[in-house]
């Protein structure tokens, strides 16, 4: 990063330098006595850092403090069990996905030669009507808010008689929306692989259906492992959804203790805190994933070009 | 189906509002992540550091506790966000100069949040520039400004289209949050609104409100692919 960004300017010299540390000095005194009168005060005088809200979630000998503190891993638990499944379900929904998207455009492209011309006519107006079906139902649960299909899940099901745990209408509705846009990850990978990949494979004989297994979506793995872990940032992150249908996640755990404590602003803290070291570390592990590809591939630079471009640009477009 | 004609003047209401944050959040969001990544590519240490900081904090927070934070810590800190009630633009958007500050809540919020994702894809497009440029900027006598103002930013704008258009579209879709969050009248809220306590059918529902997000992120997905296959070309 530091080669990418210092090309814009030179090192700064001595004179430079000096002026940084003096103007980051004086400006770090100016952001405090401002944060002092702006934020401190307002906030302690509403009493916002008295002992009385900090002291459930900071101090041990607090009498909440274990109660409190189990809650919150009670919480915490659910919200990975909700991620994990999610993830799970929604890897194997839109590998799924992925690999009929495919097959089925590629049987679009096949003119059914040999048989009755109208037997051809009626296969190839069937497999675009299925290609296009898949299509619009992608770009529909890709386009709709996440928020609102959990909600439509948890709404919807009841209506038709159909009613489960609190936890598997959030699953449900996360993979619905994650499976279509992990789908739409290994197509675009699948798709970005040379074409040498499915034209050797078909050569020696392998069907369609083994080129995809064997040959595409390993290598579509591979090379969209950064953006399918960030993905996996943003299931965690949109478990906190679950609020809106009552499942006891973190953040309706922590609304449960603000219930009882009148402690929000500390309550919202540590939850954010929690979710950013979790969140973190994964975005850390994706970019060190990356890394590791981008070298792996330096040493074959024939995917190189094509590949590392479509990856950067697949984490940039997942990130939501 | 007739909820879908009965109550159109409630969709409408609630596609007009979800439109209004959007734009609104847009403009801000994309203001403040430009101020955010300038930040953090540029030469003073402590203000790279200020810049990666802020994009750590918010793009591994959920904009569920982001909106919490905005609704309980602002009135804490004794604001209701009244710097937001500009004369003549809540004019046009109407909500920006009522009483209950929620809509003015979650549009911080969301500029907040959204912020961070606009900053890295601003950050990806100034990446894509060939380093040659920059360079040559740099040996011309140009300086930081300089050389972001007239060599950098005019190139990196083409490579930073797509994917500040993915951002877009995620923000709107995270706008359906505000539904759930106390601002009334939006297209999610319409719909809890609808199926929940005025007990309407739920199906003519969830097609009215599926509509009314569909017409605002698939043209503007389909764009981005049109921008993308013709830059393709182009390179």
């Amino acid at each position: 990063m530091s080669q990418q960004t210092s090309v814009l300017y030179d090192v700064p010299g001595p004179r430079q330098r000096r002026i940084t540390l003096i103007g980051s000095l004086v400006a770090t005194v100016v952001v405090l006595v401002g944060a002092y009168f702006l934020i401190y005060r307002p906030l302690a005088d509403k009493g916002q850092f008295s002992m009385e809200l900090w002291g459930p979630l900071v101090d041990p000998s607090n009498e909440n403090f274990s109660q409190v503190w189990d809650r919150i891993g009670l919480g915490l638990k659910n919200t990975l069990t909700a991620a994990v499944l999610a993830i799970v379900a929604s890897l194997v929904v839109g590998t799924l996905i992925a690999v009929l998207r495919i097959q089925l455009k590629s049987l679009t492209r096949r003119r059914f030669t040999g048989l009755a011309t109208p037997v051809a006519y009626l296969l190839r107006g069937l497999s675009w009507v299925l290609s296009a079906l898949t299509r619009v139902c992608v770009e529909v649960f890709r386009g709709l808010p996440v928020v609102i299909t959990i909600f439509f899940v948890a709404r919807g099901f009841p209506e038709f008689g159909v009613t489960f745990d609190t936890l598997w209408y959030l699953v449900i509705g996360l993979t619905i929306y994650n499976s279509v846009v992990i789908a739409e990850i290994l197509r675009s990978g699948m798709e970005g692989l040379p074409g040498g990949q499915a034209e050797a494979a078909a050569a020696i004989g392998l069907s369609p259906a083994q080129t995809t297994r064997m040959i595409l979506l390993p290598q579509a793995f591979r090379i969209m492992l950064p953006a399918l872990i960030s993905q996996l940032v943003v299931v965690l992150k949109d478990t906190s959804l679950g609020f809106i249908i009552s499942y006891e996640e973190t953040l309706n755990i922590g609304k449960q203790i603000i219930g009882v404590l009148g402690n929000p602003i500390q309550v919202y803290a540590v939850i954010a805190v929690l979710f950013i070291a979790v969140n973190y570390s994964l975005s850390k592990l994706a970019q060190f994933v990356q890394r590791r590809l981008s070298q792996g591939r330096r040493s074959a630079p024939r995917t190189g070009a094509g590949g590392t471009e479509l990856g950067t640009e697949a984490v940039a477009g997942t990130a939501t | 189906m007739s909820v879908l004609i009965d109550k159109f003047d409630v969709f409408a209401g609630g596609f007009w509002l979800t439109l209004q944050i959007c734009v609104l959040a847009a403009i801000g969001a994309l203001i403040l992540g430009a101020v955010v990544a300038v930040l953090r590519i540029s030469p003073v240490p402590p203000l790279r550091a200020l810049g990666t900081g802020y994009v750590n904090v918010f793009r591994n927070m959920p904009l569920t506790v982001v909106m919490f934070f905005a609704a309980f810590g602002l009135p804490a800190l004794g604001s209701n966000a009244d710097f937001l009630r500009i004369p003549g633009l809540d004019a046009v958007f109407s909500r920006l100069g009522t009483d209950l500050p929620y809509f003015r809540f979650a549009l911080i919020a969301l500029v907040l949040y959204t912020a961070a994702f606009v900053c890295e894809a601003l950050r990806s497009g100034v990446n894509a520039v060939p380093a040659g440029q920059a360079e040559a900027a740099r040996s011309l006598g140009l300086t930081f400004g300089q050389n972001l103002r007239y060599v950098v930013l005019p190139q990196s704008w083409k490579a930073s289209v797509v994917p500040l258009g993915s951002v877009i579209i995620a923000m709107i879709k995270n706008s359906a949050l505000i539904g759930f969050f106390g601002v009334v009248g939006d297209l999610s809220a319409t719909a809890d609104q609808l199926t929940g306590a005025e007990g309407y059918a739920f199906i003519p529902v969830a097609i009215g409100i599926s509509v009314g997000y569909l017409i605002m992120t698939v043209p503007l997905g389909a764009l981005l692919d049109r921008i993308e296959k013709r830059q393709a070309v182009a390179r």
